[in-house]
């Protein structure tokens, strides 16, 4: 299974700008839950994973794909266009069923902390499971999320990951429809 | 109230449109201009426009020039904005100059060389004197050249050259004595800083092509400048070459190169005396230029930048402003300058206004202090 | 105008833009380079706020677009009817009404709320420039942290003139970690930005720099403790509405030194005048 047989975004222009509008709002208010509209997505890809990289993976960019998801890799070159990599180092974007280990891939630098990836992750659900805390610019006040599917040292990772600010990986939690965005900015404790 | 006058944008900008297209087709008993004519008889001013704009289309830049009413650099403007949109299709190959129809060819190092010397369509040796038979297209008088001047001119690419189908640059004459530096020859694709911002400092590929995208006139002054000794480089010209080149693309579905089309290029290779320092050993370097058209003075100046922005990379003191490449670069772009330029005179009365706020109160403030002064020298 | 894509922009491009607005949230205050296209419109009118408009701006969206406050100077009126042709978005005036609004110079007075973005046109997005026209050498002191070069020059002006002589552009600090270029608006509205409901997108197109302030983000106008950053504004209300802490124009009336002081919010004022009106 190849998921070549499945359409990309239904309205390509549409579509990618509704997307983009849900991961800025997520971006800017991390931890906040969004929802994407139904697309049939290459499995093991969920429709939020799908549609964030159709939204923001071209061919000006390198994508990396962890093992899990090889079989939605024809579905991500036909449709995005996307230059993969086979070195997590040098992607700008990586998506991955579960999480990898962040330090596998680039922070970034001094000079220019834009250049690191944006990892896509597909977790298990999103809305239940064990609660983390997060706060930072965006929030009002720290705000509160349920995450089933993260390793039990995440919030360890991540504060390792927030230490090397202004460098650091942002990451899209995607499951099913729903995702929410963790920039390097926010911190995260266990709610 | 002078206030209302400032508002009604939307009627004031109606009417401004509608004066301009008024004004730029002038009188209506005058026949219009027409793009062919631009094209055929304005030839220079497309040239420069396709080079500024880099986007090698004379009609697209005839319709620009009309539109613009000879404003060139509004014209280039015009042109870039419609050049963003554009899809692209394919990366062209190198162009290849050694193959190129010359039109024109000279070198001021050699009295003679392999391919000869070639003057082609030139103004350099015109007398600057108005030509009043070209005011309404009278027939050339008595003292014009003959027709059959230009047929015992070798057309299209001197004989000797155009018999061997190529025509090595005269640099490549030095090359052969090993007294010239190799071209650096890049294995990495060319940067694109119309796609890519450009971060400093930018390799030779982006700044090459920035400089054939800049304004002539800032080159120019920028190329003069190095001669007058800030930051000079000893130029010669080896090389001025003007025609037409093919431009080859590698469809990847059938494996090899196909011609598209041919442009006409000017190329120009400025060999410079150089001293040698802790960087290299004494020989000449190249100092390189190449534009759209027919422009030897964009692409004279630009090869004069060119070789004085490596003064870093040859190891030579950076002290002018030629030879700053961020300078350069940030400041080349007459798009980007009269933009920025221009924008001044945008409204800005609300910075002014916190302006003339901050100052009045400096003054209060000054003035009282003053006055405490007074008093206390009077006690 | 078929034959341009909705916005304008190709949707390469706005992809593009897409990506470089989505790091510039992450790290608030950092100048994200961008490959800024040449757009129908001259560098220095709003290329950058223009671009980063065309990449957000979607068929639901409600744009308002002002220049020095104002949304019928000439500038915004062509931006205005820039978007209205090539992306048949809805228009407005009203602030509140808005999902998007374009600026230039000014921050609105009515208050802003969360899910509106506010997308500056910015002409110098280097804070630094001034001080150290080398961007290479500013990037480097961004990296650093290191942002002495500033506080001396305000130092200085504190020691000569016993105040921070900038009024507008006034530099400020974001998450406490970049000094940004809040673009220039008085610095009256400087605290506007700090922990706003709403996010703010700056767009230098010319300079090819894009830059973000989440939502709720702690931005700080530079200062010292014994001398804190001051509000100017004219002293007086405004002639139409009577507003007494709006941003006001000044309007000269006559070559004789006549003045009249009005918001150089329209909507505001306009606001003010019919609830007033309706009292």
């Amino acid at each position: 299974m190849t998921g070549l047989d499945l359409p990309g975004f239904a309205d390509p222009v549409g579509d990618a700008q509704t997307t983009f509008r849900a991961l800025l709002d997520a971006m800017a208010r991390p931890g906040t839950l969004h929802e994407v509209a139904d697309l049939a997505a290459p499995p093991p890809l969920g429709a939020a994973s799908a549609s964030v990289l159709l939204t923001l993976v071209d061919g000006e960019t390198s994508l990396w794909l962890d093992a899990s998801c090889m079989a939605a890799r024809a579905w991500l070159v036909f449709h995005c266009g996307a230059v993969l990599t086979d070195d997590p180092a040098t992607a700008a974007f990586a998506v991955s069923i579960g999480m990898p280990p962040l330090g596998i891939f680039c922070a970034g630098n001094d000079v220019a902390p834009e250049e690191s990836a944006t990892l896509v992750v597909q977790v298990e659900e999103l809305g239940t499971g064990p609660a983390y805390r997060f706060s930072g610019p965006g929030l009002r006040l720290p705000s509160l999320l349920q995450v089933a599917g993260l390793p039990e040292d995440f919030p360890v990772q991540w504060t390792a990951n927030h230490a090397l600010y202004p460098r650091g990986i942002d990451l899209v939690l995607c499951a099913g429809a729903r995702f929410c965005c963790l920039p390097r900015s926010v911190q995260i404790e266990m709610g | 109230m002078a206030y209302v006058a400032v508002k009604g944008g939307e009627r004031a900008i109606d009417a401004a449109h509608a004066w301009l297209a008024e004004e730029r087709r002038g009188d209506p008993d005058v026949p219009e201009i027409t793009i062919a004519q631009i094209g055929e008889q304005l030839g220079r001013a497309v040239d420069r426009v396709m080079a500024e704009a880099s986007c090698y289309d004379p009609a697209l830049a005839s319709l620009a020039i009309k539109q613009a009413q000879g404003d060139l650099i509004e014209a280039a403007f015009l042109l870039r904005a419609y050049r963003t949109t554009l899809p692209r299709f394919a990366a062209a190959r190198p162009i290849d100059t050694d193959a190129m129809q010359i039109s024109r060819r000279i070198s001021a190092i050699y009295k003679d060389l392999p391919g000869g010397q070639v003057l082609g369509p030139t103004y350099d040796y015109t007398h600057r004197l108005l030509d009043f038979r070209l005011a309404d297209g009278a027939p050339p008088a008595d003292d014009s050249p003959p027709a059959s001047a230009l047929q015992d001119m070798p057309k299209n690419g001197a004989e000797e050259g155009a018999a061997a189908g190529r025509m090595k640059p005269v640099s490549a004459i030095l090359a052969h004595e090993g007294l010239i530096e190799e071209d650096d020859v890049a294995d990495a694709p060319p940067g694109d800083l119309t796609r890519e911002p450009l971060a400093f400092p930018a390799g030779r590929d982006l700044r090459l092509q920035a400089l054939a995208r800049g304004d002539e006139g800032f080159l120019l002054s920028l190329g003069y400048s190095t001669q007058r000794g800030w930051g000079g480089t000893h130029p010669f010209v080896g090389e001025i070459r003007v025609g037409e080149v093919a431009i080859e693309i590698d469809p990847p579905e059938l494996g090899f190169p196909i011609e598209i089309g041919d442009i006409i290029v000017t190329e120009c290779q400025m060999v410079n005396q150089f001293k040698g320092s802790k960087a290299a050993p004494p020989q000449f370097t190249r100092g390189y230029g190449l534009c759209f058209g027919h422009g030897e003075r964009k692409a004279m100046a630009m090869a004069l930048v060119d070789r004085a922005m490596r003064a870093e990379e040859l190891g030579e003191e950076v002290i002018a402003p030629a030879q700053t490449i961020e300078f350069v670069l940030s400041h080349c772009d007459n798009i980007e300058a009269t933009g920025f330029v221009e924008h001044l005179k945008l409204p800005h009365y609300v910075d002014f206004q916190s302006e003339l706020e901050t100052i009045r109160r400096l003054r209060r403030e000054a003035e009282a202090f003053a006055s405490q002064d007074r008093r206390e020298a009077a006690e | 105008m078929s034959f341009y894509n909705f916005a304008y922009l190709d949707e390469q491009t706005k992809r593009m833009v897409r990506r470089a607005l989505l790091k510039a949230v992450a790290v608030p205050g950092h100048q994200v380079p961008f490959g800024s296209r040449e757009m129908p419109l001259p560098y220095g009118w709003g290329t950058g706020g223009i671009q980063v408009t065309a990449s957000i701006l979607g068929r639901n969206d409600v744009l308002k677009v002002i220049d020095q406050g104002a949304d019928d100077t000439t500038n915004a009126v062509s931006i205005r009817r820039f978007f209205a042709r090539t992306a048949g978005v809805a228009t407005t005036t009203r602030t509140a009404e808005a999902s998007v609004i374009q600026t230039r110079h000014r921050i609105p007075e009515t208050a802003l709320r969360e899910g509106q973005i506010v997308v500056y046109q910015v002409p110098l997005p280097e804070p630094l420039s001034r001080l150290e026209p080398s961007r290479a050498a500013a990037s480097e002191m961004h990296a650093l942290g290191d942002y002495g070069l500033m506080h001396v020059k305000l130092y200085e002006d504190i020691a000569r003139l016993g105040h921070v002589s900038i009024s507008y552009d006034y530099p400020v600090m974001v998450n406490r970690r970049y000094l940004m270029a809040p673009s220039p608006i008085p610095a009256f509205d400087n605290p506007k930005l700090n922990r706003s409901p709403a996010l703010h997108l700056f767009g230098a197109g010319r300079e090819k720099r894009i830059y973000a302030v989440p939502p709720y983000t702690e931005v700080r106008s530079l200062d010292f403790e014994d001398h804190p950053f001051r509000l100017t504004r004219a002293p007086q209300s405004c002639a139409l509405c009577g507003a007494r802490t709006s941003y006001l124009d000044e309007i000269v009336t006559d070559d004789m030194g006549g003045r009249m002081f009005i918001c150089s919010d329209t909507d505001y004022c306009a606001e003010r005048r019919e609830k007033d009106a309706a009292e």
